[in-house]
C-alpha cells in the first residue's frame, strides 16, 4: 500500500467510524439537530431573526425537548446569496450531520436546499420562501413548507379583485424575476377564472425602480385595477410613485401582502386603504393569536411579524412529526403522514398541510389602516396551491 | 401612444435623465480629471440619501438648509477622503484602484447597516412641494419632481459656468490634460484634484438627498445607480460634463421609451445604446480622441 492509498484508506475508515457514532447516537435519542440556514447578514437580516425567534419561541414553550428529545442548533448564515446556497446547506448535511434544515427566505437559496434535501433525504421545512416549485416539480416526501407559495395570496387577490370588487380589466406589474412572475400568474388566474381579465402585463427589470414611465401607461390605459409584486424597498417606492401620481384616487392598486408588510412606517399616507391578501393580518383576535403576540412579544421585546408566526409553525409540523415517531426521525413515512394528517394550530388560523407540503390555509384580505395590515375578510378559505408538476 | 402620453413620457424622460447627469456629473469629473475609476461613487449617493433620512428631522421643514448642510458635509467627507485613501490612487494602476474603491463600497454598507440598520426608509416631501397638479386628463404630476428637475437644470448651469468660465475651471480643465504642465506651472495639483474630489461627492450627495422623498431609502440603493453612472459616462465621453449631460438624456429617453415600447427587452435598451456609441464613436459623444 502506497503512503497515499493508506491515507486514504485511514480517511474511509475514519468517516465510517464517525458514521457509526452518528448512528448510534440517533438510537440513543440524544440531541436532535437543527440546522437554521437562514439569512443573518444582507437586506433579510431582520426576517431571518424572527424566523430564529418563532421557531424558539414553540421549542421553548414545550421545555426545549419536541417528541421527547433535546433540540440543538447549528446555525449558518445563507446570506441570501443562491451562489453559496449548495455550499452552505451540503455543509449542514454532510459535516453537521443535521437531523432536520429549517431554511430560508430567499427563494432561489431554497431551490439549491431543496435539491440537496432531495439527494440526501434530509428533513427540510422552508419557513418563508414562496417559489411555487419547492413544493411544484421540486416536491419529495421529505420537504415540508409552513409559509406560503406566491400563487396563493395572489390567486385569492384576483378572485376578489374580480367578484367582490366588481374588477373586469386589470394591468399587473412586476421585477422580471421568477417569484414576480408567479405572484402576476397566480393574480390572472384567479382574476380570470372570477371573469375578469388582465389586459397588459408590464415588467420593470431587477432592481430598478424607475416607475415613472410605466406609470404614465397605467393612466393612459385606464383600467379598473392594477395588481403590483414588489418587495422592500421597491414596494415603498412604487406605492409612493403610484399616490404621487394620482392614480390611487381613480384605479385602486392591489398586491400581496408584501407591498404593505413591514413597509408601512416609509409609505406613510400613500398606502392608507390598500388592499392586500396574505396568510396573515394584523387584528386577528384570536385566543391563540393573542397568546403567541403576548408570548412574544414578552420574550424578545418585539412585535411578531409574518415571518415569526412562519419559524414558529414550522417548529410545531416538526414537533407533530416527531412525536409520532417518538423522536426516531429514521422513520421518515410515519414522519411524513403525522404531518399531513394533523390539523396544525397557527396563531394565523389553523391550517393543514396538503399533499405537495404546502399550507393549506385560509388567506386573509387586509386593508392599510394607520400602521397596520388589519384582517378585513377572509379572501379564500382553505385555499390549497395547485402544485404543478408534483409528483406526490 | 396618443399625443398626451407621449409628452408626458418625454417629460419623465427628461426628469430621469437629469437627476443621472447630477450623479454621473461627479463621477465623470473624479474620472476624466484625476484617472480614478471610483467604484464607491454610488456610496456617495446613497451616503446623500441617508444624509436627507438623518438631516431631515433636524432642519425641520427648511428643505434647502438641509440640502446646503448635507453638501457643505458631504464635499467635508470627500475631503478627508482624499486625504486619507485617494491621493494614494494616481500613480497606481487601475486594478488596485478598484480594488480599494470595491473595498470602500462594502466598508460604506457595513457602516451604514450598523449605523441605521437595513429597513427601508421613507424621507418626507417638504411640505412646500408636497402635491401635484394635473396633466391634462391623464394623470397628475407631482411638484417635488419637477422641483427635482429644475434643481438639476440650475446646477447643471452652475457646473458648466464654474468649468468653462472661472479660473478654478481653467486650472482643472488643464489639470486633466497635462498634470505634470499645471504642476510645473506653479499651481498646487494635489490641492486642486482634493477640491475636484470633494467636489464630485458632493455632487453624487446631492443627488442622493433629493432622490431621497421621491425613492426611499434603503440599502443597496448605491449599487444600482452606480452601473448606469458608468454606462453615461462611457456614453458621454470620459471627462467631458457636457457629455455627461447629453447622455444622461439620451439614457433618459432610451430607458423610458424601451421600457414602454418594448417591455420584454427594456432591461438591455441602454447597454445597447452604449454598444452602438461605442462602436460609432469609440471615445465617447463628447470625450478626446483616443
Amino acid at each position: 500500500m502506497t503512503p497515499k492509498t493508506s491515507s486514504t484508506a485511514r480517511i474511509i475508515l475514519a468517516t465510517l467510524a464517525l458514521g457509526s457514532i452518528a448512528t448510534f447516537s440517533h438510537a440513543q435519542q440524544g440531541k436532535l439537530k437543527v440546522g437554521l440556514m437562514l439569512p443573518y447578514s444582507g437586506t433579510y437580516t431582520a426576517l431571518g431573526v424572527a424566523i430564529e425567534n418563532g421557531f424558539k419561541l414553540y421549542v421553548d414553550e414545550q421545555g426545549g425537548k419536541l417528541g421527547g428529545r433535546e433540540i440543538e442548533y447549528v446555525k449558518v448564515d445563507d446570506e441570501s446569496d443562491p451562489a453559496k446556497a449548495t455550499d452552505n446547506v451540503n455543509k449542514l448535511i454532510k459535516r453537521d450531520n443535521v437531523d432536520v434544515i429549517v431554511g430560508t427566505v430567499h427563494s432561489g437559496v431554497a431551490m439549491a436546499m431543496a435539491k440537496a434535501a432531495k439527494e440526501s433525504g434530509t428533513v427540510l421545512i422552508v419557513p418563508n420562501a414562496g417559489a411555487d416549485a419547492v413544493t411544484g416539480p421540486m416536491c419529495a416526501p421529505n420537504i415540508f413548507r409552513s409559509s406560503f407559495s406566491n400563487w396563493q395570496p395572489a390567486f385569492a387577490m384576483g378572485e376578489v379583485a374580480a367578484k367582490q370588487q366588481g374588477k373586469k380589466k386589470a394591468i399587473t406589474i412586476t421585477w422580471k424575476y421568477a417569484a414576480g412572475d408567479e405572484s402576476v400568474n397566480g393574480f390572472k388566474e384567479g382574476f380570470e377564472k372570477a371573469g375578469g381579465q388582465v389586459t397588459k402585463q408590464l415588467n420593470v427589470p431587477f432592481p430598478n425602480v424607475e416607475f415613472q414611465a410605466l406609470l404614465t401607461e397605467i393612466a393612459a390605459a385606464k383600467p379598473d385595477a392594477v395588481y403590483a409584486f414588489f418587495a422592500g424597498g421597491g414596494a415603498v417606492k412604487f406605492v409612493k410613485d403610484y399616490a404621487a401620481a394620482g392614480l390611487d384616487k381613480t384605479i385602486p392598486l392591489y398586491g400581496p401582502g408584501f407591498l404593505t408588510d413591514g413597509t408601512l412606517d416609509a409609505q406613510g399616507a400613500s398606502a392608507q386603504g390598500m388592499l392586500t391578501t396574505l396568510h396573515y393580518a394584523d387584528g386577528l383576535n384570536t385566543p391563540r393569536d393573542t397568546a403567541f403576540r403576548t408570548a412574544y412579544a414578552k420574550a424578545f421585546k418585539l412585535q411578531p411579524d409574518v415571518y415569526a408566526v412562519q419559524g414558529y409553525d414550522a417548529a410545531q409540523m416538526l414537533s407533530i412529526g416527531l412525536t409520532a415517531v417518538k423522536g426516531d426521525i429514521g422513520k421518515k413515512p410515519e414522519f411524513a403522514s403525522a404531518i399531513e394528517k394533523a390539523k396544525i394550530d397557527s396563531p394565523r388560523g389553523p391550517f393543514s398541510i396538503g399533499k405537495s407540503h404546502n399550507p393549506v390555509q385560509d388567506i386573509y384580505l387586509r386593508k392599510v389602516d394607520g400602521k397596520e395590515n388589519k384582517v378585513v375578510s377572509v379572501a379564500s378559505k382553505a385555499l390549497a396551491d395547485p402544485a404543478r408538476g408534483c409528483k406526490l | 401612444m396618443d399625443l398626451g402620453t407621449f409628452l408626458v413620457q418625454c417629460l419623465n424622460a427628461v426628469q430621469y435623465g437629469l437627476l443621472l447627469f447630477l450623479v454621473a456629473s461627479g463621477l465623470t469629473l473624479i474620472f476624466g480629471i484625476m484617472g480614478v475609476i471610483n467604484l464607491a461613487h454610488g456610496s456617495f449617493y446613497m451616503l446623500g440619501a441617508y444624509m436627507a433620512f438623518a438631516l431631515t428631522p433636524l432642519f425641520g421643514g427648511n428643505f434647502i438648509v438641509m440640502l446646503v448642510a448635507g453638501v457643505v458635509l458631504a464635499a467635508a467627507f470627500g475631503y478627508l477622503l482624499e486625504w486619507a485613501f485617494f491621493s494614494y490612487l494616481y500613480q497606481r494602476d487601475h486594478l488596485q484602484q478598484v480594488l480599494m474603491t470595491y473595498g470602500l463600497i462594502l466598508v460604506f454598507e457595513e457602516v451604514r447597516s450598523i449605523l441605521v440598520g437595513n429597513d427601508v426608509h421613507g424621507v418626507k416631501v417638504p411640505d412646500w412641494l408636497d402635491g401635484s397638479f394635473a396633466l391634462g386628463s391623464l394623470m397628475s404630476y407631482p411638484w417635488y419632481r419637477l422641483f427635482a428637475s429644475a434643481a438639476c437644470i440650475v446646477l447643471a448651469a452652475a457646473l458648466y459656468v464654474v468649468v468653462n468660465r472661472t479660473r478654478l475651471g481653467m486650472m482643472i480643465r488643464a489639470g486633466a490634460s497635462n498634470r505634470d504642465m499645471v504642476r510645473g506651472l506653479g499651481i498646487d495639483i494635489r490641492k486642486l484634484y482634493r477640491i475636484v474630489f470633494a467636489a464630485g461627492v458632493a455632487l453624487a450627495a446631492l443627488a442622493g438627498m433629493i432622490a431621497a422623498p421621491m425613492s426611499s431609502v434603503y440599502p443597496g440603493m448605491g449599487g444600482s445607480v452606480l452601473i448606469i453612472c458608468f454606462v453615461v459616462v462611457v456614453i458621454g465621453g470620459i471627462g467631458s460634463i457636457t457629455g455627461a449631460l447629453v447622455a444622461s438624456l439620451l439614457v433618459g429617453f432610451v430607458d423610458t421609451f424601451g421600457k414602454v415600447l418594448f417591455a420584454e427587452l427594456s432591461g438591455m435598451g441602454v447597454y445597447v445604446l452604449m454598444a452602438l456609441v461605442l462602436i460609432w464613436r469609440p471615445e465617447g459623444l463628447m470625450g478626446r480622441k483616443i
